[in-house]
């Protein structure tokens, strides 16, 4: 079972318990990890479930579709190399560690 | 003549296929919507897939199988439509969406230039207008005291926003909500519903064949947009003003319903008001716990392209199968309190706007309008009261109100 870590604005982490197969929204909203909005519920199009991805971490993850790349430029806070929606990391063993850090805003 | 009875016979009846619960339920009858929960709980209890004797279709209504058959769109189709009507066997009653009724890899193309023109960007774009007319409705309305949460709130709020941000003429307006209704009661059965809004559509349908056109369309508008795109090559220009029709069939009902059932909600309900009003940023997710809790759109078709087994049952090709996306979004096996509308519910998940590729593609548009006009309401509104008979509207597909008399007091 994969451990991610968020990391709140302010500094503070959640440590929670992910599924293999699960994204990492839905990790997150099961464990009520506030800060993850998800309004659309992980089809990729509201762009609520956004994260910056903790360094060295990047390029492991699967690759970004173009949806994805395209609402990320929609998303409230700022968009950076490292911007990702939570709802297209699908979780695998390997992920275990996985830190997300978490923007400022979702909307 | 009542809204339930059968027009004709085209669906031969047949019996209910070996181990599926069969039953006498009729989500078309005016019976089924004035109270829908009832029934939604008889057809969720009775099992996880069921057969619906009187239109001789397969019903889901529990939120598991309401998701999957959302998320398999290829077994799940909807290019012989999403409503009653198998395409494969009856000509549709008007030309056949290019984004709605279509399946991948045509549907793919289509839906990525809506999702394009109606993105987090664009809405970041109408946001300060929106905004500002919310909060002037919301005065505007305190003045008057008392009046219809439907005509003069709910919809008058998405008509001062929606056919501007279209770039639609001024005149001919009055048809688009005529045209939605009929759009949203051709997805029931042959009933009275759909037999007499077909035979009154003429002048609806024309009015919107016309705007459609790329010349009726202001410059900057979200059908100007559409219309851009078939410059950039990326859909055809005869392919652009079926998308521009597909906002105007669905953009404007789903939003005054949306915005009517957050106005009962917080009608009935004065202690979500109050919390609420306490914290008004929740107001984006007191208007999304309204759709979950009242699903404005409350059903929609799929057909079968090969036998497919779905909870343990084997259902044949070509079948209809119904979502009952109402029962879903209060399944006890998928919500904690179901029956409650909390504005602090975590409503991710819930499938109001459906689910999956055909998820509706303007649910940003409608989280916008909802929360802008509760976001008005919980600065401005101290109290919501009823005054007067509430009267329910009867529509094949869409659940809401006629009329909501209530009275309000400034904050």
């Amino acid at each position: 079972m994969p451990s991610i870590t968020f990391v709140h604005p302010d500094g503070r982490a959640q440590r929670i318990d992910a599924r293999v197969g699960e994204s990492a929204m839905q990790a997150a909203t099961r464990h009520d990890v506030g800060g993850i909005l998800a309004e659309c519920g992980g089809n990729a199009m509201c762009a609520t479930c956004h994260v910056y991805v903790d360094e060295g971490w990047l390029a492991r993850l699967p690759a970004m579709g173009d949806d994805e790349d395209a609402l990320l430029d929609g998303a409230a806070a700022e968009r950076r190399a490292n911007s990702r929606l939570s709802c297209q990391i699908k979780l695998a063993a390997d992920l275990d560690g996985l830190v997300l850090n978490l923007p400022d805003r979702q909307l | 003549m009542s809204a339930t009875s059968r027009i004709d016979s085209a669906t031969p009846e047949r019996s209910a296929p070996a181990g599926v619960p069969q039953l006498d339920v009729d989500p078309f009858s005016t019976e089924f919507f004035e109270d829908p929960h009832r029934i939604h709980d008889v057809l969720r209890e009775a099992g996880p897939v069921v057969w619906l004797e009187k239109w001789s279709v397969y019903g889901v209504a529990r939120h598991a199988e309401v998701h999957a058959v959302l998320n398999d769109p290829l077994t799940f189709c909807s290019s012989r439509g999403v409503g009653l009507s198998d395409f494969a066997k009856e000509k549709p009653w008007r030309p056949q969406s290019i984004i709605l009724e279509a399946d991948p890899p045509a549907h793919t193309r289509t839906r990525a230039v809506l999702a394009q023109v109606l993105s987090p960007t664009a809405m970041k774009q109408v946001r300060e207008h929106f905004t500002a007319l919310a909060a002037a409705k919301v005065d505007e309305l305190l003045v008057r005291g008392s009046f219809d949460a439907v005509a003069d709130l709910a919809e008058a709020y998405p008509l001062s926003v929606f056919p501007d941000a279209m770039g639609l003429k001024q005149e001919g307006r009055e048809n688009l909500l005529p045209y939605a209704s009929l759009v949203f009661n051709a997805f029931g059965p042959p009933n009275q519903l759909r037999q007499e809004a077909i035979e009154r559509s003429a002048p609806h349908q024309a009015y919107v064949a016309a705007q459609c056109q790329r010349e009726n369309l202001a410059p900057g508008g979200f059908g100007a947009c559409i219309h851009a795109r078939a410059d950039a090559g990326d859909i055809t220009a005869e392919e652009a003003p079926l998308l521009v029709r597909s906002l105007l069939s669905a953009g404007l009902d789903t939003t005054v319903n949306g915005i009517g059932a957050a106005m009962y909600c917080l009608a009935r309900f004065p202690d979500q008001l109050a919390r609420l009003r306490s914290d008004p940023t929740l107001a984006r997710n007191a208007f999304e716990e309204a759709i979950r809790f009242e699903s404005p759109v409350q059903t929609f078709f799929r057909t079968t392209t090969r036998e497919v087994e779905l909870a343990g049952h084997r259902i044949g090709e070509g079948e209809k199968v119904l979502m009952f996306l109402g029962a879903a979004n209060r399944d006890p096996r998928r919500w904690e309190n179901p029956d409650r509308y909390d504005v602090a519910r975590r409503t991710s998940g819930h499938v109001g706007f459906g689910s999956g590729i055909h998820m509706c593609v303007g649910q940003l548009l409608a989280r916008l309008e909802g929360e802008v006009m509760l976001a008005a309401i919980a600065r401005k509104v101290a109290s919501i009261e009823i005054s007067g008979p509430v009267k329910r509207r009867y529509n094949n597909t869409l659940r809401g109100l006629e009329s909501l008399p209530i009275t309000i007091s400034p904050a």
